[in-house]
């Protein structure tokens, strides 16, 4: 990522410590994740040690220190896909892709995350692909929908 | 837009928004929420307006994309003003005619009219539909009427009348007494009364005070603070107002989690508004209060929904929580006193300051005031968002309200409350909802979620469920929740796998008095209240797994064998095609045999075996009968013998 642009974003938030969090939301939701280069340079302007960095980026779940995949697999976990056999959705995702969530297949293709509730729970079990949702998934279905993706 | 400096002013501007507006021309609106979008409502909006421009009907029939109308079970829905008829589950292909017909005299197009599952007949407006019909919906109510980018509809249906209302004809000591009289108890979990937190922190030393709108829906299958941030923003920061001028607040924060885009947009539009027509900013409304509005995005967290941790996060470190023999109320962000309230409650504010508090006590129980929102969602006819007056009885609210289970299933057992909460089971189903009732029968109210589970839900799974996502989210920061939750964990997770021994039971009871103890915030002290609930009343179903390694409800896998009964195949190969681990062997007059080493029993031959075989059977608890002969496998069809 161009350190330039990690430098705007920082600009925008004032260099405050305190805006930490939204400096890292930024760059993870424009570069899809917190590349090691970007992070000095946070650290740098923003007078944060590097090692609560580290700390703040492992905390939360939406940042990623490793490359994120072309496709972006969500399958939503909440309660009520849940009762609904969500688990028989993400099996079935495991399987095909061959990754478990949290990880990345080695062609860069899918990423593979499971979330605690997508809020649409009248579609459950929902499986959400690059924002793109699809509901009432069945493991059959589920084959069907991961082909369409290049 | 210029900036409005008086009372008189706000008063003009009202009457001439509208006047601008013509109540009888036809409009249609469409719920825009997050859970209609992804049943398509995009699609039929950019339709709606092409349809309004082809058919010439520009000016004449209105367009107007709002917020989550509740019913998600059969959205996108659209309601034609002013008549309010209203249509479900519309799709691109609808549009033509919904545009025409409102063009033609605002005429009903029956066939998207909703039909009555039980008397089969059509139904035209809200209010007569079973699921409106026994709601209370005072604070998500607008949702449906207004476009929630836009200041100007919030006006028009009253809006910002009740920050005037206190600016100008109240005390802050008048608003803070008001709020107490109301007995509003927070919406988020605990139910703590929110004019005691607002008088804590007016009475707190310090010139730097905040008001924070809780944003962090984390409990999975609740989503309604998300539809009222997205639905109604402006009544949420109208609320958050009125709370600042009552404690002396100058600045708020809004905690919303970034996995809610839409309503972290609506809400920043809706500030960018508020800024420019001077309800926020300095001298608001010409009174002399000063206020400003600031959204921090939320990166992930379930435990920075708890107070303290969220405060932390927002100084832009890691969302741990800090003991609380000092309330946050007095030492919260940067140690400045600081009341943190739920959206839900927010919302509710500017409704009490404009009806009174001896209004908003009349509805609800003795020790629970005014409505509650529901996400009614899991085994149940009718998903949606339900706001009912505390009260009901859990059976209306998912009889009357939800329709009921779908597919002719038993009712097990109602999730409340989230990760934190328990299950209720049949017995107790005419409990009236309310703080103190929910957490008499070991539940909790928590942010209103309500899972419905039918008899195929297994209460092991349900408990180990919820624990791991606890054991997933905990911080760390205490033993008990970081280790004693993982133990807990383990141990249902060998229950649910058929590896269960005799005095797993007592020894979760164990772990679970000590994290009940011994964990700082409430995150850790409530998480073993999945295992209690269900082994309070469904302990007969833990000792069946790990006793009979049964699964009642034939719902865990390692306990549960697919077998096809060859009295009953018909080898129509359905299943055979469906299976996507080629588990299954048969051919067109071969009656199908599940091979059991192959089988990751995913249950899609169980699904996609039509009803009139029923073929596919689920096992738990015995062998799986052996295979057919192979000489007995060919069905010989009546009709082609000769």
């Amino acid at each position: 990522m161009d350190i330039d642009r990690v430098d705007q974003i920082i600009d925008k938030h004032r260099a405050e410590a305190s805006s930490l969090i939204q400096v890292l939301l930024e760059i993870q939701s424009e570069n899809n994740w917190l590349p090691k280069e970007a992070l000095e340079r946070v650290s740098e302007r923003l007078e944060v040690p590097l090692a609560r960095i580290q700390h703040v980026a492992t905390f939360y779940k939406a940042f990623s220190l490793v490359p994120k995949g072309k496709h972006q697999i969500h399958i939503c976990m909440g309660t009520a896909c849940h009762v609904r056999g969500a688990t028989r959705v993400l099996d079935t995702v495991q399987d095909l892709t061959g990754i478990k969530p949290g990880e990345t297949d080695l062609d860069l293709k899918f990423s593979l995350e499971t979330v605690n509730c997508l809020g649409c729970c009248a579609l459950g079990p929902v499986m959400e692909i690059d924002g793109k949702t699809h509901g009432k998934m069945a493991p059959g279905e589920t084959a069907d929908v991961l082909e369409s993706y290049e | 837009m210029p900036r409005i400096n008086s009372s008189s002013e706000l008063k003009k501007l009202r009457e001439a928004i509208l006047a601008s507006r013509d109540q009888r021309k036809p409009c249609i609106t469409l719920c825009s929420g997050s859970a209609c979008q992804a049943t398509g409502s995009g699609d039929v909006a950019a339709g709606i307006e092409a349809e309004i421009e082809k058919q010439g009907l520009g000016g004449k029939v209105e367009v107007r994309k709002t917020g989550c109308h509740g019913f998600c079970e059969r959205g996108p829905i659209i309601v034609n003003h002013p008549e309010e008829s209203c249509y479900f589950q519309i799709t691109p292909e609808d549009v033509p005619e919904i545009v025409s017909q409102a063009g033609n005299g605002n005429k009903v197009v029956d066939r998207l009219l909703y039909t009555d599952p039980e008397t089969d007949e059509k139904i035209r407006f809200e209010s007569e539909i079973p699921f409106y019909k026994h709601q209370e919906r005072l604070v998500f109510g607008s949702n449906g009427s207004i476009d929630p980018k836009s200041i100007d509809d919030y006006l028009a249906i009253g809006g910002y009348a009740a920050l005037e209302k206190a600016l100008f004809k109240m005390k802050s000591e008048d608003v803070l007494e008001e709020v107490k009289k109301s007995n509003l108890r927070g919406r988020g979990g605990g139910g703590f009364p929110t004019g005691r937190k607002w008088e804590e922190s007016r009475k707190a030393p310090g010139d730097i005070k905040y008001v924070i709108v809780n944003a962090d829906e984390g409990d999975p299958g609740a989503y309604m603070d998300r539809s009222l941030l997205e639905g109604n923003p402006h009544a949420v920061l109208e609320g958050l107002m009125i709370g600042a001028y009552a404690i002396g607040s100058k600045e708020g924060y809004v905690y919303v989690r970034q996995e809610y885009p839409l309503a972290v947009e609506n809400l920043a539009i809706a500030i960018e508004q508020a800024e420019e027509y001077g309800f926020l900013g300095e001298n608001i409304l010409g009174s002399g209060f000063n206020f400003r509005v600031i959204v921090h995005k939320g990166a992930g967290a379930f435990v920075c929904g708890e107070s303290s941790a969220l405060m932390t996060a927002l100084e832009g470190r890691t969302g741990e929580p800090r003991p609380k023999y000092i309330h946050t109320a007095v030492k919260g962000v940067w140690d400045n006193p600081s009341v943190l309230n739920n959206v839900e409650t927010w919302a509710n504010v500017p409704l009490i300051i404009n009806k009174g508090a001896d209004w908003f006590t009349r509805i609800g129980t003795e020790k629970s005031k005014g409505t509650k929102i529901f996400s009614l969602v899991g085994k149940i006819t009718n998903t949606g968002l339900v706001e009912v007056p505390m009260g009901m009885t859990l059976r209306d609210i998912i009889y009357k309200i939800g329709g009921g289970i779908p597919g002719g299933k038993k009712f097990k057992a109602v999730q409340t409350g989230g990760p934190s909460g328990g299950c209720i089971p049949e017995k107790l189903l005419d409990l009236q909802v309310g703080f103190d009732e929910l957490t008499k029968a070991g539940s909790m109210m928590g942010s209103g979620g309500m899972i419905v589970m039918d008899e195929d839900t297994c209460m092991v799974d349900v408990a180990r469920y919820f624990i791991e996502f606890l054991t997933d989210e905990s911080c760390g920061k205490c033993v008990p929740c970081r280790e004693g939750l993982r133990q807990m964990l383990k141990i249902l997770t060998n229950i649910t796998k058929g590896k269960g021994t005799q005095g797993d039971i007592e020894l979760l009871e164990e772990l679970s008095e000590v994290a009940k103890e011994a964990c700082l915030c409430a995150l850790g002290t409530s998480a073993p209240n999945p295992f209690l609930s269900t082994v309070r009343y469904f302990r007969d179903e833990y000792e069946a797994h790990i006793k009979e390694k049964r699964c009642p409800a034939l719902s865990c896998k390692e306990l549960t064998a697919y077998h096809i009964d060859p009295a009953k195949c018909q080898a129509c190969m359905i299943c055979a095609r469906k299976c996507p681990v080629d588990a299954i062997d048969g051919g067109k007059k071969t009656i199908h045999i599940i091979d059991q080493e192959k089988c990751t029993r995913c249950g899609t031959c169980f699904e996609v075996c039509p009803s009139r075989f029923n073929a596919v059977q689920k096992l738990s608890g015995g062998p799986v009968p052996a295979p057919i002969a192979e000489e007995e496998r060919t069905i010989v069809r009546k009709s082609k013998k000769k």
